[in-house]
């Protein structure tokens, strides 16, 4: 009895020294409370306030004149902006099955407004400089054609103007502005990248107006009541190279943006949750839903556009939760709102369509960026998207997308949002790319995934195993090239398991009843 | 009749810690495969490693008893009587006919118990339990170092898994019944509960057989 004894002891010993040493991580975990104390602190603090600078207490008649004043002390950082995104709409790349190439707006064709060319006017609006001629120049362009206010202006009062070539909006009063600036706020980066695509939340879903001033269950990072982080506490920028990827118009796994900068690698408890991080990408479970306020476009039909109404004018039409459903100048879209993500495998290297390119006669679907990745590739994640289909203007004579001339200060210019001529903007447009035209115009179906990384849930809220682990609705029901507890089964081993136990059963149960039977008879 | 002790205090420790974990580990393990909720998934989960973790340090000791104390011997499968066995669960049994072997402390398992636990122990809990470490130990392809075993598929051994998980679950329902077919209904159950059962004394007879074995 005390040899037995003894046992229980030696084994429950040995049991409970497995379980903590598997239960405890050995890796100190950053505790969340340590980057909530760190991004609590005031960021306010300036080492300068502009406002006392003897060079800016005076009135300014144009843009040029305050950008040339910020280059009286800063006479150096132009030359980081003439050679940066936000100023070239383009950056080298490497590309698989392309090399070395220049990549940006300036020539990947989006599932949108299509491109920039021949409406520089309009699009400008969202460019750091003033002004036509230098949206596409590089390193050469006038330096003072930077638009340093949009992104450094801290008093929330500039704006750029609509068709003003990128220059201020009239009402913009330069000497509060210049006095007033410093580091980017979410105000900055918001004007423009809450807008893209013509409008509210339509490109990407998780960034939205909203976010300017919002709450912990849209956005725990940006939530006044949540971490309240700026855009470029995350995006963090060294002599304006600012860091984080949007591979509608990047292609490599490089210089971005990840969770486990301040999370790190093992921020769960459970072991089993961070053995997930391998495979399975921080915002797939922690961002549940996206357009968790206002609707993000899905569907994009352009071949729609150019109904008038009984005089001749354009229209718009909207539907119940005030989305617009139909323009006149833009065709028919679709909306949706509190979206469930699309899931897929991506290993930080995308492939682009651009401006030229020929699609093959097999395709009947083009993909603008290709995001690369599956279960076998090492350095795959499953990671959230959107999945952005559109008809676009395409030349079947040259088998290219077209990239139509759409803004315009009047009729006549060919715009298509002056003229509703698609010939002739095809004309104009693909003019103003340097690219040919044969003189017809078809629809292609296009299609462009955007990650959705923002909107990030509270923890409650985040994902649950059974979202993913079961096999009616599985949220992963559509990556099909792993096993999955759960999930899968291989369909005749349960069957011939579960037949096989009743079988048993029965058969027991027979022997059972027999043996009663004969039991009371010899009785 | 006499009352022997025919299980150790370590054999009975043994059985029905194995008996709960298996228990246990078939709850939590279809639970992992898929169906029903019961301790929710992610508990499942992690109670299904532990107790697995649980049974291998059992299996592991017991080994060791066994070899020890000899008694693994009790586990060597012999041809001898499984025919009369057999012919005794589907004919004898009913007529109240004696047991074709006799329990006794050094030869408590009959011909067909032998090679049912000598399956069990080659086939199904082998099976079990190096497609469950490969399973446990298994990671995604990954760049990352958290992939000691470097397999690409996870299919095949969860395929196996499923399999032996099964199997084990058919031999617990045939074990469980076969307990009513000691002496009396409950005299198999008791024995290994107290350890003690009542046998018969030894007679030139049984003498005899076990030569044989």
């Amino acid at each position: 009895m005390r040899n037995s004894f003894l046992t229980v002891v030696i084994f429950a010993v040995l049991v409970s020294a497995t379980y903590f040493y598997l239960k405890s991580p050995e890796i100190v975990q950053t505790k969340l409370e340590v980057l909530k104390e760190n991004y609590s602190k005031p960021r306010d603090k300036k080492p300068v306030d502009h406002s006392k600078f003897e060079v800016l207490q005076k009135q300014f008649n144009s843009p040029q004149e305050v950008v040339k004043t910020c280059m009286s002390c800063h006479n150096e950082v132009h030359k980081e902006l003439l050679d940066s995104p936000h100023f070239r709409w383009q950056r080298p790349v490497y590309e698989n099955g392309r090399g070395v190439t220049y990549l940006g707006k300036a020539n990947a064709i989006n599932n949108f407004c299509i491109g920039v060319q021949g409406s520089e006017v309009s699009c400008n609006k969202c460019h750091a400089s003033f002004g036509e001629e230098e949206a596409m120049l590089a390193i050469d362009a006038n330096a003072e054609n930077i638009d340093c206010l949009v992104c450094h202006d801290n008093s929330a009062t500039y704006l750029k103007g609509n068709n003003m070539n990128g220059f201020p909006d009239k009402s913009v009063d330069l000497a509060v502005v210049a006095k007033s600036v410093g580091t980017p706020t979410r105000d900055n980066c918001g004007v423009c990248h809450f807008f893209g695509g013509g409008g509210n939340n339509v490109k990407h879903g998780d960034l939205e107006k909203a976010q300017f001033h919002t709450t912990n269950e849209i956005d725990v990072h940006m939530a006044d009541n949540g971490g309240n982080l700026i855009c470029i506490d995350c995006h963090t920028t060294e002599n304006h190279n600012i860091k984080g990827r949007l591979f509608t118009v990047e292609s490599s796994n490089t210089n971005r943006v990840s969770c486990t900068d301040c999370h790190t690698e093992l921020p769960h408890e459970s072991t089993v949750l961070n053995e997930h991080t391998v495979k399975v990408a921080c915002q797939t479970c922690h961002i549940p839903t996206y357009a968790k306020v206002n609707s993000v476009n899905t569907n994009w039909d352009w071949s729609k556009a150019g109904k008038l109404d009984a005089n001749g004018k354009p229209f718009e039409t909207e539907d119940s939760l005030g989305d617009h459903v139909y323009k006149s100048i833009k065709g028919t879209f679709e909306y949706a709102r509190n979206k469930k993500p699309d899931y897929i495998w991506f290993n930080g290297t995308a492939e682009h369509y651009l401006l030229g390119d020929k699609i093959s006669e097999k395709e009947t679907l083009l993909v603008l960026n290709k995001m690369n990745g599956n279960y076998n590739d090492e350095f795959s994640q499953i990671i959230p998207v959107n999945i952005h289909y559109a008809k676009q203007p395409f030349d079947p004579g040259t088998r290219m997308l077209i990239q139509p001339k759409l803004a315009a200060l009047a009729k006549g210019e060919g715009a298509y949002w002056q003229d509703f001529d698609w010939l002739k903007a095809a004309e104009k447009g693909m003019e103003a790319s340097g690219l040919p035209f044969s003189g017809k115009v078809d629809w292609f179906n296009t299609v462009s995934y955007w990650p959705i990384n923002h909107m990030v849930s509270p923890k409650e809220n985040s994902l649950q195993c059974v979202d993913c682990h079961n096999s009616e609705n599985s949220r992963l029901a559509g990556l099909n090239d792993f096993y999955m507890p759960a999930r899968d089964k291989y369909e005749l081993v349960d069957t011939l398991g579960n037949l096989m136990i009743l079988l048993t059963i029965a058969g027991l149960f027979a022997h059972g009843s027999l043996r009663y039977y004969f039991a009371k008879k010899q009785k | 009749m006499k009352e022997v002790l025919i299980y150790k205090g370590y054999e009975r420790f043994w059985h029905w810690t194995q008996a709960v974990l298996i228990i246990f580990l078939a709850v939590t393990g279809f639970e992992v495969h898929g169906g029903y909720s019961f301790f929710g998934y992610e508990n499942a989960v992690v109670y299904h490693r532990y107790a697995a973790i649980g049974l291998v340090v059992l299996i592991f000791f017991t080994a060791f008893w066994h070899f020890i104390t000899g008694e693994w011997k009790q586990y060597k499968p012999t041809p001898q009587f499984v025919k009369e066995q057999i012919e005794y669960y589907l004919l004898g049994i009913f007529k109240n006919a004696p047991h074709p072997t006799k329990k006794t402390v050094l030869s408590k398992l009959n011909p067909l118990q032998k090679l049912a636990y000598f399956g069990l122990m080659v086939v199904i809990i082998p099976l079990l339990v190096i497609t469950g470490i490969i399973y446990l130990f298994y990671r995604m392809p990954s760049a990352t170092n958290m992939n000691p075993l470097n397999l690409t598929n996870l299919e095949p051994i969860a395929i196996l898994h499923t399999i032996g998980a099964y199997l084990l679950v058919m031999f617990v329902i045939v074990h469980l019944y076969l307990i009513t077919t000691g002496h009396t209904i409950l005299s198999n159950l008791k024995a290994m509960i107290t350890g003690y059962e009542e046998i018969e004394e030894d007679d030139d007879h049984h003498k005899k057989e076990e030569k044989k074995v």
